[in-house]
């Protein structure tokens, strides 16, 4: 792949970077549906296992795709993320906590 | 900048850097992806909640054919790996290549949009639709607001094919895919929490 030789260090990563990462995130994902495909493991550690993986999965796209790291350009852009992060905790584990208090109490 | 200034090629490329329009642009861009990801938490969260709502109807495990899922996943990240490619190829200021690139991103994303059409096809043809239970229901409305956002994203890019055919990679067009590489990759995130939370636990 000659053509993309000359665009490394560019500020939006390099061919090097793009290979890694997606290597990565298909190492990741065939974890995962491995873990539950194959049945190998106990419930609990394949749920933990899948987590994992996502979470894993996750960082290596923002790092190696979107290029993220700790540079000042993406200080901002960290800061959104770090807040919006929050608000889809609050968001996802509010519902749930309170919907399984509901459920357990309307029993 | 006006508008005249932004339209001619890579020597103002760097001055409009420089300025950090773009940057600005791209930053403005990431903040919509953030509110985008509070969308999806919102159907998240509800998917969460009504996960074992079967209303006596069949459950994820009956569902999912879990090597469907993984190839509809493999053509997903091979498809952002071409856009990281049509980017690379682009800072490299080779429009043809480019074209090539892009080409196979859009044919990979609508190799994932039919095999989720044929998915959904499939449910509804057995009667598993999304008026069968509240967790399906909630399927639907997840896993088809993602797609929708790859349908999005495939029009996008048809738009840039275009763009980068009759403009050529000038200032703007430059800008536009790096927002369209943005969002292409954003998309696979989203996809990374869809398999693990939808298919992955609801196969156990």
């Amino acid at each position: 792949m000659k053509h993309t030789s000359h665009s490394t260090g560019a500020t939006t990563g390099s061919l090097k970077s793009y290979i890694t990462g997606f290597i990565l995130s298909v190492v990741l994902t065939a974890m995962a549906f491995g873990a539950v495909m194959s049945e190998a493991l106990a419930p609990r550690v394949t749920i933990i296992t899948i987590f994992t993986a996502a979470v894993l999965q996750i960082l290596v796209h923002l790092y190696y795709f979107l290029h993220l790291n700790s540079s000042s350009e993406a200080r901002w852009n960290i800061l959104a993320m770090i807040f919006t992060v929050l608000i889809m905790a609050l968001f996802v584990g509010g519902s749930i906590w309170i919907m399984h208090n509901l459920n357990i109490r309307m029993m | 900048m006006t508008p005249a200034q932004m339209s001619t090629h890579s020597d103002t490329a760097e001055v409009f850097e420089e300025h950090g329009t773009a940057g600005h642009q791209e930053f403005g861009f990431w903040l919509y992806l953030m509110s985008d990801l509070v969308l999806f938490s919102a159907i998240f969260a509800t998917f969460a909640v009504l996960s074992e709502s079967y209303a006596g109807g069949p459950t994820g495990a009956e569902l999912f054919d879990l090597s469907f899922v993984f190839i509809e996943t493999m053509l997903l990240l091979l498809s952002s790996a071409a856009c990281g490619m049509a980017i690379l190829a682009m800072h490299a200021g080779k429009d043809s290549r480019v074209l090539q690139w892009l080409a196979l991103t859009f044919l990979l994303g609508l190799g994932f949009i039919a095999m989720e059409l044929h998915e959904f096809q499939l449910l509804i043809a057995e009667g598993h639709g999304p008026g069968r239970s509240a967790y399906l229901s909630a399927f639907f409305t997840l896993v088809g607001t993602h797609g929708l956002h790859v349908a999005s994203g495939l029009v996008w890019m048809a738009v840039m094919m275009y763009q980068v055919k009759t403009k050529g990679l000038s200032v703007m067009v430059q800008a536009r895919m790096m927002r369209l590489s943005m969002f292409w990759h954003f998309l696979d995130i989203v996809w990374v929490a869809v398999f693990t939370v939808v298919y992955l636990m609801g196969a156990l």
